[in-house]
């Protein structure tokens, strides 16, 4: 809407680059690398899908990005750049100006991120009176704006109620007015559609898509979901064992993957590439964080592994135009 | 809302009449006042006349139906040892308490949120463990022990405070301190725990994510949420406070209701005794209700009868 990002280029700059970062997570039974040299870009106007099964580390990576990491966890390595001003180097204070008009995030818990004690409208009204300090009166009028452009009905009556008066479909609307209330450059959903009924998250999914476009915003998009990352991201990082396995254009990487782990994915839903068969699963469970194996992460259930997978560990490198793949094999993972 | 009160003030009826009741009969187990207000060689025809005087001659029921009608004109009888009305002998000694209970409470309470939010801030940190330690300490120990112990260590050995009475802030000192304790380490620990909860509840990243800074994230999201179980635990310490007022008053000579109770007892002046009871019970009962409106007013969900 607004008319000096109308006028920037589509995809243009890289709203944020993520750079070999890590974090670890102090466990009583030893330290847990749980993100581990994770590397991504973000563009304006686009949505990059951090794809992978619960436990991966892709929460903690959007958490880390955010800078709500719980008090175990720490950023070890990397850099976190938002349009170019390193993140961790700031001080609190700093971020904290940053915290909704440069980067937001959308929780996954729609139904307890919501103060109980307070009104929608005064939580809604928050991002203004922090960073603009208006007035509780102009404040109040942009909540019910923000309300009425994520498609609350009848916003002028609903700004008093409670947070419990709302669905938990309105609630995650309400949750993601707030995060695009200041038109961050950068918008991180964690899982946001977990807590919700099928039909609402289309409907959720769809809301984020037009506020991407209508702001031109850059959406990173925590998923488990192949089918939503497939429908909504343009850009897919698979992520494994706290590591970025493969990244690349969604529609290159899903139908032509270039690591065995992409690809035991991708076998694992059923579709029409394996129509007739029985269904493909990957053997074994993903490693526990605190004693991954040697070498690369995967290899205890990768099936073309071989000894070399051992002792060194793959780096994510370029396996074609805009698509990179951290397999030694990834020739032969593409045409297995 | 005035339905809401309505309703509480009507349900408050029928354990306020038990209180009557109790307190009429079992003032009258403590003996004739003859004995004490008579010497010893009065002869039976003055004993007569004094209970008849005092309608002690009457069957003890119709005792009791005589003192309701009385209650309802609001006549709450007269002194045996004073003769003054005993209405007038119980208000009179009831600010006294009540200062000295509003300030400690208030005292109590503040001081609990901050400690209490601060321990809470960072789980099993050096402030939270110190906190926790005086806490304890500070709710387990006997407060007519600590009362004379602070009589003898500022009044006797040091000679900075009085040991009692009521005049000046100095007289204060020591009979909020020994008042204070107990609430204080109550509070702390309760507005730790719901602290340490409401801190780590989603709604308290998403005020982080919006760019509140740690001020308004503790005092202005955290906090109210935590206030409930604060609340019923500070409205049930006070009203112990007015009932453990009764120790404190005696060992520190203060003028307020719980002597007035104690020496009323001790003489037999059952009016007053009996309208010191029952306006110590309509203060509780009255403060229940005030909590009760104070829950509706921090959280939407009890006004609208919503649970969970």
């Amino acid at each position: 809407m607004s008319t000096t990002r109308e006028a920037a280029p589509p995809s243009g700059a890289a709203a944020m680059e993520v750079d070999r970062l890590s974090v670890d997570v102090r466990t009583p039974e030893g330290t847990a690398h749980v993100v581990r040299d994770v590397s991504f870009t973000v563009r304006s106007g686009e949505t990059l899908a951090l794809l992978g099964e619960s436990g991966c580390g892709k929460s903690m990576t959007a958490q880390a990005v955010a800078g709500f990491l719980e008090p175990v966890a720490d950023v070890v390595g990397g850099e976190i750049r938002l349009n170019g001003s390193d993140l961790l180097a700031l001080s609190a204070a700093a971020r904290r100006r940053l915290a909704g008009p440069g980067l937001a995030i959308v929780f996954q818990d729609a139904l307890t991120a919501l103060n109980p004690v307070f009104t929608v409208g005064t939580q809604l009204a928050e991002p203004f009176r922090i960073h603009e300090r208006l007035s509780r009166k102009a404040a109040k009028a942009k909540a019910v704006e923000l309300m009425e452009r994520v498609g609350i009905p009848e916003p002028r009556s609903r700004v008093d109620a409670y947070p419990h008066q709302f669905s938990g479909g309105m609630r995650q609307r309400l949750l993601i007015a707030m995060a695009v209330a200041l038109r961050p450059s950068v918008l991180i959903a964690d899982e946001p559609t977990t807590a919700l009924d099928v039909t609402v998250q289309a409907q959720i999914m769809e809301l984020l898509h037009d506020l991407r476009a209508e702001q031109d915003t850059a959406l990173v998009l925590i998923t488990h979901d192949l089918a939503v990352a497939a429908e909504h991201a343009d850009h897919v990082a698979v992520m494994y064992a706290g590591s970025v396995v493969e990244a690349g254009p969604v529609g290159d990487v899903f139908a032509d993957p270039r690591h065995p782990y992409t690809r035991g994915l991708l076998d694992s839903v059923p579709g029409s590439r394996n129509r007739g068969e029985p269904l493909r699963f990957i053997p074994g469970n993903p490693p526990d964080l605190r004693a991954v194996p040697t070498g690369c992460a995967f290899r205890t259930r990768c099936p073309i592994a071989r000894e070399d997978c051992a002792t060194h560990r793959p780096e994510l490198s370029e396996t074609g135009l805009g698509r990179a793949a951290a397999c030694h094999y990834w020739k032969e993972a593409a045409h297995a | 809302m005035l339905a809401f009160l309505w309703r509480r003030i009507v349900s408050s009826a029928l354990p306020l009449l038990v209180v009557i009741l109790g307190v009429f009969f079992l003032a009258r187990l403590t003996g004739d006042p003859a004995n004490l207000y008579l010497p010893l060689s009065a002869t039976p025809e003055m004993r007569a006349e004094f209970a008849a005087r005092n309608g002690f001659d009457q069957p003890v029921v119709v005792q009791f139906f005589d003192y309701l009608g009385q209650i309802a004109r609001l006549d709450f009888g007269e002194s045996l040892r004073t003769a003054q009305p005993a209405a007038q002998a119980v208000l009179q000694a009831f600010p006294a308490t009540l200062q000295l209970a509003g300030t400690t409470m208030l005292i109590a309470i503040v001081a609990a949120v901050v400690i209490g939010s601060l321990a809470a801030y960072r789980p099993n940190s050096l402030a939270d463990r110190a906190a926790s330690l005086l806490s304890s300490t500070s709710a387990s120990v006997p407060d007519f022990w600590f009362a004379i112990m602070l009589v003898l260590v500022f009044s006797v050995t040091l000679n900075w405070l009085p040991t009692s009475g009521t005049d000046g802030t100095a007289a204060w000192v020591l009979p909020i301190l020994t008042l204070l304790i107990r609430p204080f380490g109550v509070l702390v620990q309760v507005v730790r725990g719901s602290m340490v909860s409401a801190l780590s509840a989603p709604y308290t990243k998403v005020a982080r994510s919006k760019g509140a800074d740690e001020k308004r994230v503790i005092f202005g999201h955290a906090l109210r949420n935590a206030a409930a179980p604060a609340l019923t635990v500070a409205g049930d310490l006070t009203v112990s406070m007015i009932n453990g007022a009764v120790v404190v008053e005696t060992i520190f000579g203060w003028p307020g209701i719980g002597k007035l109770m104690i020496d009323s007892i001790l003489e037999r002046d059952f009016a007053v005794l009996q309208a010191a009871v029952l306006l110590t019970a309509l203060t509780i009962f009255a403060l229940n209700i005030l909590i009760d409106v104070c829950y509706a007013l921090l959280d939407a969900r009890v006004r609208q009868g919503v649970t969970a």
